[in-house]
């Protein structure tokens, strides 16, 4: 089974409703909130002076090898005699001054928008720590309030509108938080947290994706982060709060037994026996749009294959197979289905 | 009491072919085999780097090639995603290690004496040293390779992830100890490189009549000495940290991941320069030769040269803007990123108007050296923009910066190092390159590799990211990635073309004679090729063009290239005084010898010990090393190495 031949519905259809994202969820050509904005003036400003740059220059050198060539084919190239024709030191002064000129105004264009985009301008509402894992994301919302702190994996919701804290931390090997929309990229690298913020200015899903080479799967580590209404976001967090539901059919019933058996030393569902943290809380897991962080859509039947299978789906994946029976696997299926 | 005989004054007499014939006696490699694994030859040793880089070139393209077809279309199975990462790191160890800099200290090796008028490099046997241990090294690192254990993590290869919990198997240990034994080859020949440049300039070539090449190949030499270390302990302590529980990357133990990247790019980033400016230098003394006329602005060029390297030793850490520093430092960082292309606008500017103001004769070469300009220049404003920290937060690890370093490598090394082969060939050869043959070569090769790498800039600017063994379909990279692929088997079409040439060409080409371009410099006052000898009489210097004093006539006196020290007694070369290149000593150089090679092959097996923990063999290859470098510094009378005994 490929992954490819399934995730490109996936972003097609998840990414290319809003109108200004174009069909390219990654691109940083353009930015939606306080710290993508100047970035993305300042990104446009040095293409344009590059493109000048280029121009120009292509054009001393192809107008510079016309205007004087000698005839062509020259047999030999000694019949064209050595002079030192004038002095060309003018060359120097001007093109240098002018380049260093450009130069030195980047510069200082390059240090205000760093000031600017260093810190959000109010105090952010909500701190998320992240932390990159081979190969999926967890996101922890950080609380002074223990019972109000909530964990959930690959896809992070947040208030439109406002600055938000991410907290960066490695877990296994070094990995780089991007959502180009929002900001640019920082790391998550293992025993130093990272301070980075986000901001969206307007509802949406933007995609976010590792950028930091680390391993097999670096390929399918992408997030999504949904900018929803303040209220909606705190719908969205009440319910994410909330432990799950117990199962009410005799199937998911099984189904809960069997997970928490064979999945519950590596993951979490809050309000039963699965207490793992080595792999994404599974929680509210019916509420995320992408399994295996991006790799697939989440629905009922790329579902049951992740969980049969692993490895074909995510090659490498450190989810292993684990050869469960025909009715075991269906159980669980019909367990997860519960998890909204 | 007689004098010494390197104590003597020289005779100074005209070159003839009778005296030539008894120094070439004197200097001949002993053909075949024996000859093979003894010659110090720098020509021979310079030719023979240039071919091996080339076959890791080409190695290199096809590891391209494949992972191209592989993400030619979004979702492709071809390889695994292990696989994938094996060949992006192995390309990238080959051409930034076995490539790029060894085709350039080929091209050096071959032309500077030449270009110094001097019989040899400074210190041959140390010279033919460098390239055995830079074949072993490489034959090291791609055992791995094919036994399935070739580098994983990148070329820069980052902990924690090479560390053994996360990167069990034996690939790091390659890369680690190969990278150790590869910098002892780097090391020692930047060190010849610095004594051949300060020693055995012809009289009279002072500091400010070098060709621009050399000025490249100096700095380049001089950083490498400086920065090597760094990359060789960084690499010493992972294998530590791997093998003998060393906790100098351990995160549990309080180590620092950071710490590899600092080490890393203080390595990685002078070394870019390092790749680039000798080649930089091929262009600043090939274009005059096309355009009729001296280079505009040697001094500034030359200047700014070593200016670039001294600013690139505190450019390293725009490679790591994104891991968290504080943004005080990185705008120290990002001013030095953006102010380093000062230098660089110095070179174009004194390219654009050499060609401005001269009178450009179209050949291959004069193609591949203007065209670089250009490819240059957009390398340079690419990477212009990766120093502006903010903007580099969205462009890094994505397609945006292979777009960039391919315009570095290819547009500033390939290109010129092509060009410089349609330069030098016939000088090495004694045959012309295929004009006809040369215009496809360099027109293919120009189209193919822009339609290869233009577009690469757009997808990473609609955010693809690098090292990835896949993408999805339908968020924009689908078409720019089969057009790259297309434009690679294009670029890789052009290169072909060089190959055919040379092989036709090095049979049936054209004779060159001694200076078919009508170039200033000293390689073209001997014949092509060159006898073993270089100078029949060591040259006098009295400009930056000796071969063009008669038609720019800007003094009286003329450079006498028939004329001169005839340094006759066994193999001799004159020394000269650092700045001013006034006579100083006579040199005795050392004959040929198997040591190089042996030295090299007892390194090679002590670090085949070390990687399967052989440690028997450890000892063995340390005596045999201990007793190759005895035998190899053991005094020789017709050296003058043995007191009180004249020769």
């Amino acid at each position: 089974m490929s992954v490819g031949l399934t995730a490109p519905a996936l972003f097609a259809e998840a990414f290319a409703t809003p109108a200004w994202a174009d069909g390219k969820p990654l691109s940083y050509l353009h930015g939606f909130g306080a710290k993508a904005v100047p970035v993305v003036a300042l990104t446009w400003g040095v293409i344009w002076i590059s493109i000048v740059v280029v121009v120009i220059i292509s054009a001393l050198v192809v107008v510079g090898i016309s205007r004087r060539r000698a005839p062509d084919p020259i047999e030999p190239v000694s019949a064209i005699p050595i002079t030192r024709s004038g002095s060309a030191i003018g060359w120097l002064y001007w093109g240098v001054g002018v380049s260093t000129l450009a130069l030195f105004g980047t510069l200082i264009w390059t240090v205000v928008v760093l000031a600017d985009v260093n810190n959000p301008g109010v105090k952010p509402a909500v701190t998320i720590e992240i932390a990159g894992h081979q190969w999926w994301w967890s996101a922890r919302y950080l609380s002074d309030d223990p019972s109000r702190v909530l964990t959930t994996a690959n896809e992070i919701h947040i208030p439109v509108g406002q600055p938000i804290r991410v907290k960066l931390i490695g877990a296994d090997v070094i990995h780089s938080f991007w959502v180009p929309a929002l900001a640019g990229k920082t790391d998550t690298i293992p025993g130093q947290t990272n301070t980075t913020w986000i901001e969206a200015d307007r509802p949406g899903r933007y995609m976010g994706q590792c950028t930091e080479y680390c391993g097999e799967q670096h390929a399918h580590m992408a997030f999504i982060v949904v900018a929803e209404p303040k209220s909606d976001f705190e719908k969205w967090q009440r319910a994410q709060l909330l432990p799950a539901k117990a199962p009410d059919t005799p199937e998911a019933m099984r189904g809960e037994r069997s997970f928490e058996f064979h999945c519950g030393a590596c993951h979490t569902v809050r309000g039963t026996d699965a207490g793992g943290t080595v792999a994404p809380d599974l929680t509210h897991l019916m509420s995320r749009e992408t399994l295996a962080a991006g790799a697939v859509p989440n629905t009922v039947g790329n579902l049951a294959g992740w969980v049969a299978n692993p490895q074909a789906v995510k090659p490498g994946t450190l989810m292993p197979t684990l050869y469960l029976a025909g009715s075991e696997l269906s159980d669980i299926g019909a367990y997860l289905k519960t998890l909204n | 009491m007689a004098p010494r005989d390197i104590e003597r004054v020289p005779e100074i007499g005209v070159a003839s072919d009778v005296y030539g014939g008894t120094l070439a006696r004197t200097w001949e490699t002993e053909p075949g085999i024996a000859g093979f694994f003894s010659t110090v030859d720098h020509k021979q040793i310079g030719i023979r780097y240039i071919v091996t880089a080339f076959v890791f070139l080409i190695l290199g393209g096809l590891e391209a090639l494949v992972m191209r077809i592989q993400l030619a279309r979004p979702g492709q199975n071809l390889l695994t995603p292990e696989q994938y990462d094996q060949l992006f790191s192995t390309h990238g160890m080959t051409m930034i290690f076995l490539y790029a800099l060894p085709v350039l200290s080929g091209f050096s090796n071959y032309l500077w004496p030449l270009l110094l008028g001097a019989r040899d490099m400074a210190l041959p046997r140390l010279n033919a040293f460098s390239y055995w241990v830079y074949v072993a090294a490489g034959i090291f690192m791609y055992v791995g390779f094919a036994i399935g254990a070739g580098p994983n993590d990148g070329w820069f290869n980052y902990v924690p992830y090479a560390s053994g919990p996360f990167n069990p198997g034996m690939s790091m240990d390659f890369y680690a100890l190969g990278m150790i034994f590869l910098g002892i080859s780097t090391t020692v020949g930047a060190a010849n490189f610095l004594v051949t440049l300060f020693r055995t300039r012809a009289p009279g070539m002072s500091i400010n009549r070098i060709p621009i090449l050399i000025w490249g190949t100096l700095t380049a030499s001089a950083a490498n000495l400086l920065v090597v270390p760094a990359v060789s302990l960084a690499f010493f302590l992972l294998w530590m940290d791997r093998q003998f529980g060393t906790h100098f990357f351990d995160v549990a133990s309080g180590g620092q991941p950071l710490l590899w990247q600092h080490l890393f790019w203080m390595f990685g980033h002078p070394w870019v320069y390092a790749i680039v400016l000798p080649a930089m230098g091929m262009v600043s003394d090939g274009l005059p030769t096309f355009c009729r006329r001296p280079l505009v602005g040697y001094t500034p060029v030359a200047l700014s040269t070593v200016a670039t390297m001294i600013l690139g030793f505190g450019v390293w850490v725009h490679h790591m803007f994104a891991t968290g520093l504080p943004s005080l430092a990185l705008s120290f960082f990002s001013a030095a990123s953006i102010i380093i292309a000062v230098p660089s606008a110095v070179a174009v500017f004194a390219w654009t108007a050499t060609i401005w103001t001269g009178r450009p004769v179209i050949t291959t070469a004069f193609l591949f050296f203007s065209s670089m300009i250009v490819l240059f220049t957009i390398g340079g404003v690419s990477g212009f923009m990766t120093g502006s920290v903010p903007v580099d937060w969205q462009l890094t690890d994505t397609y945006f910066v292979v777009a960039h370093l391919h315009y570095v490598l290819i547009g500033i090394n390939l290109f010129p190092v092509v060009g410089g082969i349609y330069y030098w060939f016939p000088k090495m050869t004694g045959r012309m390159l295929d004009e006809r043959i040369g215009r496809w070569n360099f027109w293919t090769m120009f189209v193919g590799f822009n339609i290869a790498f233009l577009p690469m800039h757009l997808v990473g600017l609609w955010g693809m990211p690098r090292r990835v063994y896949t993408y999805p379909a339908g968020i924009g990279f689908d078409w720019l990635n089969l057009i790259v692929s297309i434009g690679s088997f294009i670029f890789a079409i052009g290169v072909l073309l060089l190959l055919v040439n040379v092989v036709r060409s090095l049979k049936h080409g054209a004779i060159a004679g001694a200076n078919p371009w009508d170039a200033p410099t000293l390689e073209w006052s001997v014949s092509s090729p060159p006898p073993p000898y270089n100078f029949a009489v060591i040259p006098r210097v009295v400009s930056r063009h000796p071969l063009w004093e008669d038609r720019l006539k800007e003094r009286e006196v003329r450079s006498a290239t028939q004329e001169g020290l005839l340094l006759d007694h066994g193999r001799e070369t004159i020394a000269t005084t650092p700045l001013d290149a006034v006579p100083d000593l006579i040199l005795k150089m050392p004959e040929d010898s198997y040591m190089p090679f042996a030295l090299g092959v007892a390194l090679a097996a002590g670090f085949t010990g070390l990687l399967l923990h052989w440690w028997w063999l450890v000892v063995i290859a340390g005596i045999a090393v201990a007793a190759s470098i005895v035998i190899w510094l053991w005094p020789e009378r017709e050296l003058g190495q043995v007191a009180g005994v004249a020769p």
